[in-house]
């Protein structure tokens, strides 16, 4: 791939460009959700599915009013699930409420302090899923070991975890995050963690089809300023990673010639 | 008679159908998805769906998350 303009990556039959995939939480209103969505460029995004407020202001604007399905492609998380059983309900909702739409974001959490994955519950519920008919981008570990056998199992996308969610403290593994991505043949997006454009940009910079995010953007000061600034971190990182780095030398090597000097 | 509507107690008509649940709560018109006793209820069976005592219905939307 030497021409940027047509670099894309394929999820479940459908070809993206823009390689940014984002959140639609902690924003301050929907209005601020659409303008750092638009910004971003993202092409996918994720939601989660959560009891209707029942009695409440019937005229309220719906999320999906904001991020149309028929601008983006959407995807369901299950986030805030902590075993298998709850995970695998909240797709099949998901589902339902996109019409049938079997793709989905699948996290099965561990605990509620690290929001580390349960990859126990994880490889669980991946199998119900692949059963019924889904589709799986899976959240899990930065686990070489673990990213394979998801993607084993059938998974269209493995997404390990930069970092915990939302803690913005960037790829604490970077080995591991590029062993995955050497050992894959699905894409491999990287799913929480990062805190600011460099964090993209290396994750592009390892070989990842792309970054997933949700906290960066939403909690920065101007999250709309953040959402362009991502979308040229991830194009910056994934250009040079095409591009191929130079390799890097202990010692000086002089970029003027040192033939025809004057003294 | 009383079913649990997302996690409250609620009385409704005895044998009513979840078409007739969802109409009620004005959420006809909305994009909604619905489950009893944790099995997803298809949007084409509301108004076969008969509900029954101590039935326990989540009705969930799409909202903001990561």
């Amino acid at each position: 791939m030497t021409n940027p303009s047509n670099d894309t990556f394929t999820l479940a039959g459908k070809e993206y460009s823009s390689r940014l995939l984002v959140g639609t939480g902690k924003y301050k209103d929907l209005e601020e959700t659409d303008a750092a969505i638009s910004a971003s460029g993202a092409e996918i995004v994720t939601f989660a599915v959560r009891r209707t407020n029942i009695g409440q202001d019937k005229g309220q604007p719906n999320l999906l009013d904001v991020i149309s399905p028929d601008r983006y492609t959407l995807l369901p998380n299950t986030a805030g699930c902590f075993d298998a059983k709850t995970a695998v309900r909240t797709c099949r909702l998901a589902r339902e409420l996109l019409d049938g739409h079997n793709l989905v974001k699948l996290e099965v959490l561990g605990d509620e302090k690290t929001l580390f994955p349960d990859v126990a519950a994880t490889l669980e519920a991946t199998k119900e899923l692949i059963k019924d008919g889904f589709d799986i981008m899976v959240y899990t570990n930065d686990d070489p070991i673990m990213a394979k056998r998801l993607e084993d199992l059938g998974c269209i996308s493995v997404m390990p975890l930069a970092a915990p969610i939302g803690s913005g403290l960037g790829i604490r593994n970077r080995l591991n995050i590029r062993t995955i991505v050497e050992n894959a043949s699905v894409p491999i997006l990287v799913d929480a963690g990062v805190g600011t454009a460099s964090d993209a940009a290396i994750a592009m910079e390892l070989g990842c089809d792309g970054v997933l995010m949700n906290t960066a953007i939403a909690a920065a000061k101007n999250p709309v300023l953040m959402a362009s600034a991502m979308r040229k971190g991830i194009e910056a990182g994934r250009e040079a990673y095409l591009a191929g780095r130079m390799t890097p030398k202990r010692f000086a090597s002089a970029s003027s010639p040192m033939d025809g000097l004057f003294f | 008679m009383q079913i649990y509507l997302n996690g409250e107690q609620q009385q409704i008509p005895d044998n009513a159908s979840m078409a007739v649940l969802i109409e009620s709560l004005g959420l006809s018109d909305k994009r909604i998805a619905v489950e009893v006793n944790e099995e997803l209820v298809p949007r084409s069976t509301y108004s076969d769906y008969s509900l029954k005592p101590q039935d326990h219905v989540e009705i969930v939307h799409a909202i903001g998350g990561g």
